[in-house]
């Protein structure tokens, strides 16, 4: 059966003054739909790299990435993008910046009011609804974000691509959307694929969480099952067994397996 | 002469002692219906940081003093050194003179300062407006790729510090007229800004934002109407402002040489006759219509910048 994504053979080497420079090799990954997978990894092991090439921004040199049986070498709003840094239009209103992208991608399939309303649902998700008139400029970051993850969804995304959605914000804000993605991912159902460096941030969300190896020419050094209940309360699992347990387990992959070299 | 001096400083030192000493009377007034009900503090002193006059006080004292020394040097150098040069009461004069009737038309060279100011405000428009439509899309191009900036880079940077005096004669050639001749020098000095203002501005936009561009398969145009645009606004209208800068100063050079109306030639003409007053009361003109336009740049890009 084949997979709803799969990453086959993916390597890249980009051509630096210095020569060239392998980023990765032989990725191979195998994702079923309605998974959240996590990617973790020392910094520079091509995280970001893997997902952008997955989200079509990069070309991967070898090998390539089928999602439902078709490859995807070109970026689409199928794979969407939260991007680190929310990247929204800073002239729009938050209504406006998710509305670019259902206007762009249901042009043709949805009248003005239903992409009106679709826009206004998606806000709703994220708990964004009451801001729809304000600038980026005059909301917190965390609500950034959370307009970036509705301006995403809102693009029925086949995978959802999160890249490091949360790293720029403080513990408190990380924990709330971490939860509202939880909740989210329970509600839709949608494939998601995550890049964190947060440990407990995979454990909690994912399904399974992929493992690199550092880099130059990273590839995984192995994928972990997540085999704990849904839905996660992260209260309960603070004190769990179970959950300590595969913490323990990617910290000895990150810190004992995978020293980062210029820790050594 | 000196006597004149003396007089000019009395009337504008007793102008500014009188805002001062107007000042504590009405201050005391409001001190002492503030201060009912509380042990007094000294009236004057309580007031102090309150009320109105003491801050139009702080904001108009400075510049007036600069007024006064410039009056002051203004009459000095008229008396003493460049007697040619007429003091501030003989150019107060001929101001009233000149502003009584700035609409008159005596024929078709000879119409009062108003028409002249609006026709060097026409043809610097005709020109800016010409800048603008080429410069953005060129800057645009330039911001764009770098083939056209290895292009286009040399050629702009050769461009850039002639003096409008200097492609009088080539627009002269090539239209043979006044007015395109005039609009055309302007295009040509004050495009510079704008090219390379909105070259920087697409330059530095995020990558991000193209990221988000390519996720939604925006097409070229697009991109460039929903991202490029709005993005490279701010620096589109500092570019903007900068040229209209430059295309009211360049005017002024550009009409001397080539006669007709316009504040310019006004300027030459008046210098032809002696008339310096005449010469002094257009510089300020120009000032006052060049705080004008900055006006008018600031409120547009107050109302279109989005930072």
């Amino acid at each position: 059966m084949a997979h709803h994504l799969s990453i086959e053979d993916v390597g890249i080497t980009f051509s630096t003054p210095a020569g060239p420079f392998v980023a990765l090799r032989d990725v191979r990954l195998g994702i079923e739909k309605g998974e959240f997978v996590s990617i973790i990894g020392h910094s520079g092991c091509g995280k970001t790299t893997i997902l952008n090439i997955v989200a079509g921004l990069n070309r991967a040199t070898i090998g390539g990435v089928v999602l439902e049986n078709r490859e995807v070498n070109a970026p689409g709003p199928d794979r969407a993008v939260v991007f680190q840094n929310h990247s929204l239009l800073p002239w729009l209103t938050v209504y406006e910046n998710v509305a670019i992208a259902v206007d762009k991608v249901f042009a043709a399939t949805k009248s003005r009011q239903e992409r009106h309303d679709w826009v206004s649902h998606n806000l709703k998700l994220v708990q964004m609804d009451h801001a729809m008139d304000k600038r980026p400029g005059e909301i917190s970051g965390g609500m950034k974000q959370r307009v970036g993850i509705a301006r995403a969804l809102a693009m029925e995304p086949k995978v959802l691509l999160l890249d490091e959605p949360f790293g720029a914000l403080d513990a408190i804000t990380r924990a709330h959307l971490q939860d509202s993605l939880m909740e989210i991912h329970g509600a839709l159902g949608n494939t998601v694929i995550m890049i964190t460096h947060d440990v407990d941030e995979a454990v909690l969300l994912s399904d399974r969480i992929v493992m690199m190896t550092n880099g130059p020419a990273a590839t995984i050094g192995e994928v972990m099952d997540v085999r704990l209940a849904r839905p996660r309360n992260r209260l309960d699992l603070a004190d769990d067994a179970e959950y300590n347990h595969y913490r323990a387990e990617v910290l000895r992959f990150l810190h004992e397996r995978q020293r980062n070299p210029r820790a050594a | 002469m000196r006597a004149e001096a003396m007089a000019i400083y009395r009337k504008v030192a007793r102008k500014v002692t009188s805002d001062v000493t107007r000042a504590p009377a009405r201050v005391s007034r409001t001190a002492r219906r503030a201060a009912v009900g509380r042990p007094g503090p000294e009236p004057a002193a309580a007031a102090a940081d309150a009320g109105l006059i003491p801050r139009l006080i702080r904001a108009l004292a400075p510049p007036l003093v600069t007024l006064s020394v410039v009056l002051l040097a203004w009459s000095f150098v008229s008396t003493h050194l460049a007697p040619d040069i007429p003091g501030p009461e003989a150019t107060f004069d001929r101001a009233k003179e000149v502003l009584a009737h700035p609409f008159y038309v005596y024929g078709p060279n000879d119409m009062g300062i108003g028409w002249q100011v609006l026709y060097s405000l026409g043809r610097v428009l005709g020109g800016f407006a010409l800048a603008v439509l080429v410069g953005i899309p060129v800057g645009f191009l330039v911001g764009m790729s770098r083939g056209m900036r290895r292009a286009l880079g040399p050629l702009i940077q050769i461009l850039k510090p002639v003096s409008p005096l200097a492609w009088l004669p080539i627009g002269l050639l090539l239209f043979k007229a006044v007015d395109p001749s005039a609009v055309f020098v302007i295009f040509i000095t004050s495009i510079w800004p704008i090219i390379l203002n909105t070259a920087a501005g697409v330059q530095e936009i995020p990558r991000d934002y193209m990221n988000v561009a390519r996720v939604l398969n925006l097409s070229p145009g697009e991109v460039a109407v929903k991202i490029l645009l709005p993005a490279a606004r701010p620096h589109i209208l500092t570019g903007m402002r900068l040229s209209l800068g430059i295309a009211w100063m360049v005017i002024v050079a550009a009409e001397m040489l080539t006669g007709g109306i316009g504040i310019g030639f006004y300027v030459w003409d008046e210098w032809n006759n002696l008339n310096v007053a005449s010469i002094i009361v257009a510089i300020l003109l120009i000032g006052v219509v060049g705080i004008a336009l900055e006006a008018a740049m600031n409120w547009a890009q107050r109302r279109f910048d989005y930072k």
